[in-house]
């Protein structure tokens, strides 16, 4: 047995098939990707339902308000995307959200300053994530069960340093009004924030080597390895960029709420990123993803959610869809892989 | 042939996959109280029979006769109700449960709905004393504590559960010390004398002579022969094992040789004890051994992948620390490894992407990747190694494996190494890439580069290699210039073992 049976895919010879035979279908579909055409096509016909049953949908104010709701999700969604591609998982950026939000808001009764303020929000958020990073590589826990502990723990913090109550009140500063309610060139600064992070996360996954090698950690992480990329490193990297985005997450939920907030607001955002992620095609295994689905995803849960509310359908529905939809997401990504139903899936 | 009917008798069986013929015509039998050897070189077929006979795989062609009956194995169940057990090299063990329960897994005696953990116990112990290895196996010792050795007896006495009457081993002592091997021996040697059929694959030319009656050679999927074992030696079964058609071989032309680039001194680690050797800038040197011998856990070691516990390691003359393989990439050092899917490739990204993945720092500035180069660089080496792709952009996955491996090698001529190791790099590549890859090793030593090439296929060996060091166990014994090897030189030198004293280092 000279030959392994590896070589079964047959050898595509000859030259590249001229750039004309290739329709414009198939070339728009190339540059897309068919995951983000089928979100896509979901979300439009979403909106189309949606539309349908009550027009006040399509009003400029619901869709500002659909933007902003959005856009905290958004940060964390894109950075959890980052998380999962290189084969990592973060629960924990709910929990650090909500504590970075009381922090920040705790710290600004007691300087005044919103600047110190923001500040803090984002030192205690690179903690957080220093935290998971040590955890993760040197006590060699896996990410599942360490950020599982620190989503417990953070939260814990959250509230013992606030007694479990919303301090501060931010509402009348204007840097936090800023962010809460201001526009830049008419679309709301929240938006903006996630579009920031959004061309950030995007430009460097797609153009720098730091990029290439979370994908490559994530595709392949013994090969990774083998060819010199010091794994440690992004490990430690990406999950402090979840602790950072989770600071700037709590940072807008106290500025949107006028307070800092132990938990409440804080509470399911890991779900929601998580979700997001994974819906957007986000690899679960990781070394597969895209920013631009992940943002299509958050949309998509954004305008579900918005949708259910103003179709008066009961807010716990919301919970129950939105773990359909993590459910149906993978499902559909195991089964594009080809996945053999035998053994415990990984 | 011998006395009375054979137990197991497997006739004409012949077992082609894509592209291979694994075995040809191939007939054995085995006879109740007695050893049938069966040895071989590197896919010769003989794990292939063995999966026939537990019934993982079904032959194309040909029956098995149990007591002279036709009997057809649809399943690993069906072989196990014949009456035939096949031992697997490596056993599996639950690590977390006892032994008693690693034995009788699957038919645990119960009390009503519970386990009864008492005659479990009881039962395990008997058997053990009826061996007599009570003394040397706890029951109730969890799985994960066991020796390697004690792993061959629980796998052994899971065996012996039901009615046996063949027992098929497949290199049982492969991880096991000279001590356990008596210990195995011994256990053997009774169930023999029980009655029970054996059959053993070894590569270890002493213990044949120990333990069998009868050798049988396979080569390249076919029986060579059988003899007695008290009519045969060494000489000539290892004659029996090669002996092919040289003719059509790849010869490399030898090149003037320059410094030494690789020195590896006194190199141990958990699978590799004491090696040294060098290799000089535009030689090609072959690493040779029977699967098993711990060549891909030397390179491996060299490479920085796996941790050495003392000796060291020079390129170019200059120590290296090696920590990680980022160390010895950065003393010049490539390592493309011998399992290509799951240790090299990024099988969802493109070609580009994955011959790219070792010179992005050179290709970028200020993190950002220039893109230009990077597409040049792919398209250069897509072309100089003939790398069969529909475009650069193409995902490496569903390329054939020798253009896989082809992208592979790019990997690391992107990176100008001083030293390039190259573990199986014909490993599933059809014979058109084969020769490719032959062509360009022997560019790249003649580009002064020092190549440790590891292969399994002799042929291979002998027309590639300028040197070639042998080893086995972990060790190096041996080492043959180019002029005086032959496959029956490095054979004699792969199986040998202290037992027989022929593989004494030169």
């Amino acid at each position: 047995m000279t030959q392994s049976m590896e070589s079964r895919t047959p050898v595509k010879s000859g030259p590249p098939a001229p750039a004309a035979h290739t329709s414009m279908v198939r070339r728009f579909s190339d540059a897309v990707g068919v995951q983000n055409i089928s979100l896509i096509i979901a979300l439009v016909v979403l909106s189309a339902v949606i539309g349908s049953r009550n027009s006040s949908f399509f009003l400029k104010s619901n869709v500002v308000t659909i933007g902003t709701t959005v856009a905290i999700v958004g940060v964390l969604a894109v950075v959890e995307g980052v998380v999962m591609l290189l084969g990592g998982l973060d629960i924990s950026v709910g929990s650090a959200a909500g504590l970075t939000s009381v922090a920040s808001a705790m710290v600004f009764t007691s300087t005044g300053s919103a600047g110190i303020a923001i500040l803090a929000a984002l030192g205690i958020g690179l903690c957080t994530g220093l935290f998971n990073g040590i955890v993760i590589i040197y006590g060699r826990v896996n990410a599942v069960i360490a950020t599982l502990a620190t989503y417990a723990a953070f939260r814990g913090l959250a509230n013992l340093i606030s007694n479990g109550r919303a301090q501060g009140y931010t509402g009348a500063d204007s840097v936090f009004i800023f962010l809460a309610r201001g526009t830049i060139v008419g679309i709301p600064t929240l938006v903006w924030v996630l579009i920031v992070i959004a061309v950030v996360a995007h430009v460097v996954l797609r153009y720098t080597d730091i990029g290439r090698n979370i994908y490559a950690i994530g595709g392949n992480s013994t090969a990774a390895r083998l060819a010199g990329i010091n794994l440690n490193r992004y490990i430690m990297g990406v999950y402090v960029c979840a602790g950072l985005a989770a600071a700037i997450a709590g940072i807008l939920l106290t500025a949107r709420t006028g307070s800092g907030q132990p938990t409440s607001g804080s509470q399911g955002l890991e779900l929601q990123a998580i979700t997001a992620a994974a819906l957007g095609g986000t690899a679960v295994k990781g070394g597969k993803g895209s920013v631009s689905g992940t943002l299509l995803a958050v949309l998509l849960l954004g305008v579900l959610q918005n949708g259910l509310t103003i179709l008066n359908v009961n807010s716990f529905w919301q919970d129950i869809a939105q773990g359909a939809l993590l459910i149906i997401a993978v499902i559909i990504q195991q089964r594009r892989r080809g996945v053999r139903a035998i053994g415990l899936p990984d | 042939m011998s006395e009375g009917h054979p137990i197991l008798l497997a006739e004409g069986i012949s077992k082609a996959f894509v592209g291979v013929q694994a075995l040809r015509d191939v007939t054995i039998e085995v006879h109740a109280g007695k050893v049938l050897a069966l040895i071989g070189e590197n896919g010769a077929g003989k794990s292939t029979l063995l999966k026939i006979l537990s019934g993982d795989y079904k032959p194309d062609a040909g029956h098995l006769l149990i007591d002279g009956e036709r009997v057809e194995f649809g399943s690993t169940a069906d072989a196990r109700r014949s009456g035939i057990r096949v031992i697997a090299q490596e056993p599996e063990i639950i690590p977390h449960v006892s032994v008693a329960e690693n034995i009788h897994v699957g038919e645990l005696p119960r009390r009503g709905r519970l386990l009864d953990r008492r005659r479990l116990m009881q039962r395990t112990r008997d058997d053990l004393d009826r061996y007599g290895f009570g003394a040397a196996l706890d029951p109730s010792m969890v799985g994960s504590r066991l020796s390697p050795a004690q792993r061959q007896l629980v796998e052994i006495m899971r065996a012996l559960a039901g009615e046996t009457k063949v027992i098929a081993l497949d290199e049982p002592t492969s991880s096991l010390s000279d001590h356990e091997v008596e210990s195995l021996f011994r256990l053997l040697r009774r169930l023999r004398d029980d009655g029970v059929a054996l059959l053993y694959v070894s590569h270890r030319m002493a213990e044949m002579f120990e333990l069998a009656d009868r050798i049988t050679v396979l080569r390249d999927g076919a029986v060579v022969g059988s003899r007695d074992v008290r009519e045969t030696s060494e000489q000539e079964l290892v004659h029996m094992m090669v002996g092919r058609d040289l003719s059509n071989m790849f010869v490399r032309k030898p090149h003037e040789r320059g410094p030494v680039m690789l020195s590896v001194r006194g190199v141990s680690n958990e699978h590799v004890h004491d090696v040294s050797f060098d290799v000089h800038a535009g030689e090609v040197v072959a690493l040779a051994g029977l699967v098993g011998a711990g060549r891909s856990e030397l390179a491996r070691a060299i490479a920085g992948g796996d941790a050495i516990t003392s000796g060291h390691v020079e390129v170019a003359g200059r120590p290296v620390k090696l920590r990680s393989p980022r160390d010895a990439i950065r003393a010049g050092l490539g390592l493309a490894p011998e399992e290509r899917k799951a240790q090299a490739l990024l099988l969802q990204r493109s070609v580009r992407d994955n011959v790219s993945l070792v010179v992005l720092n050179r290709l970028s500035r200020a993190h950002f990747i220039r893109r230009g180069r990077e597409r040049e660089l792919a398209q250069r080496f897509v072309r100089q190694l003939n790398i069969r792709t529909p475009s650069i952009e193409h995902p490496i996955g569903e390329l054939s494996g020798g253009n896989q491996q082809k992208a592979v090698l790019a990997r690391w001529l992107a990176r100008r190494p001083k030293v390039l190791v190259l573990d199986e790099p014909t490993r599933g590549v059809d014979v058109g890439a084969k020769a490719e890859i032959y062509g360009i090793i022997s560019e790249l030593a003649a580009d002064g580069i020092a190549l440790l090439v590891i292969s399994s296929e002799l042929p291979e060996v002998l027309g590639l290699a300028d040197r070639i060091i042998v080893m086995q166990s972990g060790r190096v014994t041996g080492e043959l210039a180019r002029d005086n090897a032959s496959e029956e030189s490095i054979l004699a030198l792969a199986m040998s073992d202290e037992l027989t004293g022929s593989g004494a280092q030169p």
